[in-house]
């Protein structure tokens, strides 16, 4: 298992050099001279010069890679050109938001989706589980902008029983404030997982439950509940494990549109109003950080994988 | 009826099958299925649900322009008219017609969901052909830049090359493909390592078949089934990428009538103007809702266990 985990980190550590390498080539690849991009029509020739040297675009690529990657590893990707603030800074006061999303989504998502997998699993073939179903499958076809913009409409608009935009610190003004203020917006997220896992957890039941050691469990008289709690469900919710790393992308990738919709200045609305400025060290961060998160991400979840599953062999 | 594969005829003890023997052979090999595959597809409720909206939706790509009950871009009605019987889905901060406008829409939607998926399925199709019948240094290449697409989620990666590249119809086209390139290419390597080794595959390398011929002949059409499935679900993927993309406002043209832009539009209005927002996501919802239906009939009915499921 140490072997594999060794492995895991070896091969999560090159994808992020590559994830790195990809940026950097990205913002090269930028069609006519990015500087004057970024300066708009109407710049002057010794402010292209300065920024040319600023971004280090005056020296040959390989040392401007070389040195790309070295102020990396330091943790410095730059300044913003609009603002002057640093990259790090920037993304530093939107991570909390962005992350704190992902997490309140992945939570709800499972909240939601555990107990209608097992419900549809035990309930097979009744009008329960065909709604579970019905359900999942609108789940993973809604676009979560969309979903975000129909919960405002409900429950800010109509209801008035949640805040419709913004973000409030978990810090400064507490612990309800902060909850309300991402409900609304994690659930839009969360939708299109949780209806994901909920067909995951309901087809693991299923096969857990048809298999021969529940058989046994029930043959030797253990009740019921004992069979599915302490036999079937472990296993079953593996599954939740399995797919929390890939869909990790998805919540991090609808938090970056649903920060839009609610106003909240995360990553993503960082991210965005970066394109619009032509702000490419901004942008360059951001995405930069996105993939790192990512990959880490997976990295732990692979691992915990490891742990929870003996019957696999990390060869 | 299906023709039974008895029927073909025997060869001569001890003679080697030919190329074409054997492509006839397994071209009547892959009929059987074929018809077989046809019985369960139409047994498949789900998929003829999502069938029948998806060519419902075709037709009114094509005859959008034509059907529309106003000119979508005709800014000659009230502002913000709710919705009667003279405009279904109202009218929208610029007194045009909403309903006209998602008719219209679904051709922007439809043609970039569908030429991402083409686009992605032609390149991640190769890369995952080359990768699992070559192996070695070739698909450990090819896999490390799978692994490096994987690593940036969808919508970040298109909103970064879009950044890069500029919106507009063909960018975003490009850029929603480079996404979803890597889907393609894992489940055809993943199906290619396992025909690599089929009898048949042997068979005509025995007799001395090309590289290229074994593997656009004999694996490509035994592949055929996960790739469809795969680029079935990929055409809802590429319009729920188009729409985030225009929601976002790196998209197509601004002044065309997308379904992602109209939501965009109806974001700043929702408390006077509920409907500008509902009824273009609604169109949303439905079409990726019958591509995933008709796709998950499919993976059924092709007994494809490895795609979509996810």
């Amino acid at each position: 298992m140490t072997q594999y985990i060794l492995r895991r980190l070896i091969h999560s550590v090159f994808i992020i050099w590559g994830c790195a390498t990809l940026v950097f080539i990205l913002i090269r690849l930028i069609p006519g001279d990015p500087v004057i991009q970024m300066l708009g029509p109407e710049y002057s020739p010794e402010a292209a010069a300065a920024l040319n040297r600023k971004l280090g675009l005056d020296q040959p690529i390989y040392i401007q890679y070389v040195k790309w990657f070295g102020s990396v590893l330091r943790g410095d990707l730059g300044g913003s050109i609009s603002s002057g603030e640093s990259v790090i800074g920037a993304i530093k006061s939107g991570l909390p938001k962005t992350l704190s999303l992902t997490l309140v989504s992945f939570l709800i998502a499972t909240v939601i989706a555990v107990p209608a997998g097992i419900l549809a699993a035990l309930k097979r073939n009744t009008p329960v589980d065909y709604a579970v179903s019905v359900i999942a499958f609108i789940g993973v076809s809604m676009p979560s902008f969309w979903f975000g913009i129909i919960l405002i409409l409900l429950f800010a608009v109509r209801l008035g029983w949640l805040p419709a935009i913004g973000y409030a610190s978990l810090t400064e003004d507490g612990v309800w404030a902060w909850f309300s203020h991402l409900l609304l917006p994690s659930l839009a997220i969360g939708a299109g997982y949780a209806a994901i896992l909920m067909r995951f957890i309901r087809a693991g039941l299923l096969e857990v439950l048809g298999s021969d050691y529940i058989r046994t469990a029930r043959a030797k008289g253990l009740a019921e509940q004992r069979v599915l709690v302490r036999h079937a469900l472990r296993n079953s919710l593996i599954p939740v494990v399995t797919i929390a790393g890939i869909q990790l992308a998805l919540l991090l990738s609808g938090a970056v549109v649903i920060e839009i919709v609610f106003s909240i200045r995360g990553l993503g609305r960082i991210l965005v109003g970066a394109i619009f400025d032509k702000d490419y060290p901004i942008v360059q961060g951001a995405i930069l950080l996105v993939a790192v998160i990512f990959v880490l991400a997976n990295l732990v979840v692979d691992i915990i994988y490891t742990f929870l599953d003996p019957r696999i062999h990390y060869g | 009826m299906d023709k039974p594969l008895t029927d073909a005829r025997p060869e001569a003890p001890g003679s080697l099958p030919d190329h074409n023997r054997l492509e006839q052979l397994e071209e009547e090999r892959r009929a059987t299925t074929g018809s077989r595959f046809w019985r369960r597809l139409r047994s498949e409720r789900k998929a003829l649900v999502g069938a029948l909206f998806v060519a419902a939706l075709l037709i009114v790509a094509i005859v959008g322009p034509v059907i529309a009950p106003h000119d979508p871009d005709a800014d000659d009605f009230m502002l913000f008219e709710s919705p009667s019987m003279d405009h279904p889905f109202g009218t929208d901060s610029f007194g045009r017609d909403l309903f006209s406008r998602i008719i219209v829409g679904a051709r922007v939607s439809v043609t970039i969901g569908f030429a991402a998926a083409a686009v992605a399925m032609v390149i991640g199709v190769a890369l995952g052909l080359l990768a699992g019948y070559y192996g070695g240094w070739i698909d450990t290449v090819i896999s490390r830049c799978i692994d490096l697409l994987w690593a940036f989620p969808v919508i970040i990666l298109t909103v970064g090359l879009v950044a890069v590249f500029g919106a507009g119809a063909r960018n975003v086209v490009i850029a929603i493909a480079i996404a979803y390139i890597d889907d393609f290419a894992r489940v055809v390597r993943a199906k290619v390592l396992s025909l690599r080794e089929e009898d048949y595959t042997l068979a005509a390398r025995a007799v001395g078949a090309s590289d290229r011929r074994i593997m656009f002949r004999h694996i490509l059409p035994n592949s055929a089934a996960p790739i469809i499935v795969q680029a079935t679900f990929a055409v809802g993927l590429g319009i729920l990428a188009e729409s985030g993309l225009s929601f976002l406002g790196l998209g197509v043209n601004p002044t065309t009538a997308t379904w992602g832009l109209s939501l965009n539009e109806g974001r700043d209005f929702v408390r006077q103007a509920w409907w500008i927002s509902v009824f273009p996501g609604l169109a949303i919802v439905f079409t990726v809702l019958a591509l995933n239906l008709f796709g998950d009939g499919l993976r059924d009915a092709l007994d494809v266990r490895s795609v979509g499921e996810v």
